[in-house]
């Protein structure tokens, strides 16, 4: 291995403009002579809009023009689209609510926009919205999960708020499972809505060119082409080819950026429609209330075992919030991404899932980091943990005696895992964690007045999303492959083309590994661009682990086209046949007369093509769509060990450690960073994060000061490590390591804490007042 | 009103509408854009700075306040080739990801180094509760920090 190839810890080559302030995010951009937009929100949860009067915001300094719904509606710009059709147990389509991105005759939660008002400043464009007067006339909303199907009805002709009912597995196999089971183990809980909130807000800068009809959209997404085919597409702002869509820095996304917001679409339109550039920055404020959470279940699970904790059957009901509307991908977060994991890394023979989707007067909610993984691994490993401590089983026992062992391995839904070793990274974690050393430590934490427990999570995902042709046939919109462009320049520099979006992965690193190896030239002189639909050609962006299983692949499969053309060069050149040349660090031999060419000569030949035979086109430079075969399936062990208060109810995370079956590892130290980052989301949804609506649909949790994220002061350092069985159907062997932290943390802390509580189940966040009441109860029995 | 400060050893006049906030004033007027705002409730950090010497929120500041003072941003401390050691030992520990916290959270370790004092990973953690970021779970941020504050010999 080089000390810059595939499996080094390269320093990454992007800090160095985000260390000395150089980065460039969407709201450093300034486009000259741009207005500013400010969004008119509803304060309401549910409401119908009677009447808006902006004369008096029109007589305001500095502001350009006021726009509503209506406005957007007349000029023939479309609703936002849901990109994923699922259907019901009846075969029928699910229900999808029309979202115009401005909400025209109805507001359907709090924060909603439905006018933008554009000001040569922003405080002109803000002082114009206070001016408006908008008359609601207020209509009773639907804001509870648990009593949202016997609300009013939030969209015409949706009955009951159901969006779907969807199932997946044998019902009748799982019924004769629970019929035959010695024992079930049963809970019931939620799992809590969470706010994404990456740091930098979600902004937007758009300019029209009306002598050329070219829009340039900046904006902060994880996949700049899929908001251009959106916006193109469907919501009809433009043809494709005059839509350029940028996502130069951003500043994170956990998913919460994949989506196609009202917000970009109406500060594009507004450009074009007052001839000027406009620009909108959120404040944290605004993205609370608008950006797309995620989470949001109630479930019941039943697990069914035998005397001997062998696990029959599993028995999942769910009902899953969509919020007010469909976001672009929501509904196939609590199906496709959720019902399908519920067996693990077990042989559970028989399970069945149902979710019922329904809408509520709430924010929209999408996939964040996990999306639907996070669901489903809490699920079954807070059922498996509850199951061995009701048999009076080792956790780890219970997990072992059940592991699958064989592959490919063929779910009871749906998936097929190609390749895994549960049991190493279990033994791993255990050791890694001192679990032997465990009782010596809740002694010590006894003796002190204090509660300590230790809490496994065995988890799997799909990632590397997805086959396209599975993708389409449960339901996608989309293909979900991803492009890569090789281009080999003169000079033998390269540079990359990856429709990856990095927002905090380092694919400028990555990508510039795989690719200095494969070509054996120095790392400093390959570049990778990304982010720019009128840089390279098309792609699906970053979201579900799949930079490094599809988008690296695509690079690699690029680089081998190149290989292959470069080969007949430097076989032209060396006089031989291809056939008799080798390539290997960097140097074409001719097997043959053992003369060799360097790489930078085929490079350069390729470019001034003296003689080169009537079949060998000039130049050096190839693309792919690389089409994944299967979904990867990253695994591991993830071991959190807590100590409680009792007097306080405060939860410690004293130790968390995870091992980590990624495939292979092309950066280890950025793959530790991921972890590190999912890790502490997870624990974040485990033990501090819970985005709350009052009765009234008001958001409770709107701001910093009420929205537990995690602080420095809140985690610990984490104990991170791998295990390694490659992926069997990718050119790397990877898998995928982005949502893994927040997959297995949630259910390993929670199995913790009620470790030490000594209680069969708490809801999350494990809350000091939650964890005081519950150790109260259980004083009193 | 007029408001002169210096602004990484440069100084600077400035007509300021009434109730500008520094950040905005290095941001818009100044095109220091390594600044960030990441809230609105003063809560994040990504806005932090030096003023005088010692880390302030740069949204809660008000460009008035800052009339006179000597403030140092990300761009005043270090630049590519020329790296300060905290911004050498972000990128050595990779205690960055999606960078946007980072000058923030460079700012308020340079604060936190500088007061002296030992430091270990429980100070680091503490003296970093004002700083969110999102991305990396502070782990690698507390090496970093550690790591820059023994090259620096506890002196910012």
């Amino acid at each position: 291995m080089s000390d810059t190839g595939i499996g080094a810890r390269v320093k990454r080559v992007e800090d160095v403009r985000f260390i000395t302030g150089r980065g460039r995010y969407t709201d450093d951009i300034n486009l000259p002579g741009q207005a500013w937009a400010f969004f008119l929100r509803s304060p309401h949860a549910r409401a119908r809009i009677a009447a808006i009067d902006a004369r008096a915001a029109l007589a305001t300094p500095g502001v350009v023009g006021v726009f509503t719904g209506k406005d957007l509606a007349a000029d023939n710009i479309g609703n936002l689209p849901c990109g994923w059709l699922v259907k019901s147990k009846d075969g029928s389509d699910m229900k999808a609510a029309p979202r115009p991105p401005l909400a025209i005759d109805t507001v359907n939660f709090v924060g909603e926009p439905y006018a933008v008002v554009i000001g040569d400043t922003p405080a002109a464009a803000k002082e114009g919205a206070a001016a408006v007067a908008t008359d609601f006339e207020e209509l009773a909303p639907v804001v509870s999960l648990a009593e949202a199907t016997q609300g009013a009805e939030i969209h015409a002709g949706i009955e009951r708020n159901v969006c779907y009912d969807w199932e997946l597995g044998d019902r009748a196999a799982v019924e004769a499972a629970f019929a035959k089971a010695a024992h079930v183990t049963r809970l019931e809980f939620a799992n809590n809505r969470l706010i994404p909130n990456a740091i930098e807000p979600r902004a937007a800068a758009a300019s029209y060119d009306a002598a050329t009809a070219d829009f340039t959209l900046y904006t902060t997404s994880q996949n700049p082409h899929l908001e251009r085919l959106v916006l193109a597409a469907f919501v009809g702002l433009s043809p494709e080819h005059k839509l350029r869509v940028i996502s130069p820095d951003v500043g994170g996304g956990f998913g919460s950026k994949i989506f196609v917001y009202p917000e970009e679409t109406a500060v594009a339109w507004a450009a074009r429609r007052i001839g000027r550039p406009v620009k909108w920055t959120a404040d944290r404020s605004e993205a609370f209330l608008s950006d797309a959470h995620g989470r949001d279940h109630l479930t019941t699970a039943e697990l069914a075992l035998d005397a001997d904790g062998t696990f029959l059957g599993l028995r999942v009901k769910t009902r899953a919030n969509m919020g007010a509307y469909l976001s672009t991908f929501a509904s196939s977060v609590p199906t496709y991404l959720y019902g399908t994991l519920l067996a693990g890394q077990y042989r559970t023979p028989a399970i069945y899932v149902e979710v019922e989707a329904v809408y509520t007067n709430t924010a929209p909610v999408d996939a964040y980091r996990g999306a639907g993984r996070p669901e489903a691994t809490y699920v079954v490993e807070r059922l498996v943990e509850t199951a061995a401590r009701e048999l009076k089983l080792d956790p780890a026992e219970i997990r072992r005696r059940n592991f699958i062992r064989d592959f490919p391995y063929e779910t009871p839904v749906a998936l097929v895992y190609d390749t895994g070793d549960y049991e190493a990274s279990l033994d791993k974690a255990l050791k890694i964690a001192d679990l032997a050393g465990f009782p010596e430590r809740r002694r010590a934490s006894e003796s002190a007045g204090k509660r300590r427990g230790v809490g496994l999570s065995c988890y799997i995902e799909a990632c590397g999303l997805a086959p396209s042709q599975l993708a389409i046939q449960l339901g996608a919109g989309v293909g979900l492959y991803e492009s890569g462009e090789v281009r080999v320049n003169p000079t033998a520099s390269v540079t990359v083309f990856t429709g990856s979006h990095s927002h905090g992965q380092g694919h400028e690193t990555t990508l510039a590994q795989i690719v200095s190896e494969k070509f054996g030239v120095p790392f400093e002189s390959v570049e990778v661009v990304h982010g720019d639909t009128g840089r390279l050609e098309f792609g699906l962006g970053t979201y579900g682990s799949r930079s490094a299983a599809v988008g690296a692949s695509a690079v690699v499969k690029a680089a081998d086209k190149v290989i292959v053309k470069a080969t007949k060069i430097a076989a032209h050149m060396l006089g031989t046949a291809p056939e008799s040349v080798d390539f290997a660090d960097g140097v074409f031999k001719d097997t043959a007369s053992n003369k060799t060419l360097g790489f930078g000569d085929v490079a350069l030949a390729a470019y001034v093509p003296a003689n080169f035979p009537p079949d060998l086109e000039p130049g050096l430079s190839e693309k792919t769509f690389y089409d994944p075969k299967n979904f990867t399936y990253p695994a591991g062990c993830h071991v959190a060990e807590v100590e409680v208060d009792p007097e306080t109810g405060v939860v410690r995370l004293e130790r968390f450690t995870a091992v980590d079956d990624f495939g292979k590892v092309i950066n280890p130290m950025i793959v530790e960073g991921q972890v590190h980052g999912g890790v502490a989301q997870g624990v974040g949804q485990a033990l501090f994060e819970h985005g709350v609506y009052d009765e009234g649909g008001q958001l409770v949790t709107g701001s910093f000061m009420d929205y537990g994220l995690p602080r420095a002061d809140d985690l610990p350092s984490f104990a991170v490590d791998t295990t390694v069985t490659p992926c069997t159907h990718n050119p790397l062997g990877v898998k995928g390591c982005g949502e893994a932290g927040a997959i297995g943390a949630p259910a390993a802390v929670m199995n913790a804490v009620t470790d030490a509580l000594g209680v069969k189940d708490l809801a999350m966040p494990a809350s000091p007042e939650r964890v005081w009441r519950a150790l109260k109860e259980a004083a009193h029995g | 009103m007029k408001v002169v400060l210096t602004v990484n050893e440069r100084q600077h006049e400035i007509e300021a509408p009434p109730g500008a906030l520094l950040v905005d004033i290095l941001r818009r007027d100044l095109g220091l854009t390594g600044t960030h705002v990441g809230c609105d409730t003063s809560q994040c950090g990504a806005c932090t700075v030096l003023m005088d010497g010692r880390a302030v929120k740069s949204c809660t500041v008000l460009a008035g306040q800052a009339d006179g003072a000597s403030v140092t941003t990300i761009e005043g401390i270090g630049a590519p080739g020329n790296l300060h050691p905290l911004q050498a030992a972000f990128q050595q520990h990779h205690a960055l990801q999606c960078g946007f916290c980072t000058p923030g959270m460079i700012m308020a370790a340079m604060d936190l180094i500088g007061r002296g004092g030992r430091l270990d990973e429980a100070a680091v953690r503490r003296g970093l509760e004002g700083n969110y970021c999102r991305c990396t779970g502070y782990h690698n941020i507390v090496r970093a920090v550690l790591a820059a504050a023994g090259e620096m010999g506890g002196r910012a």
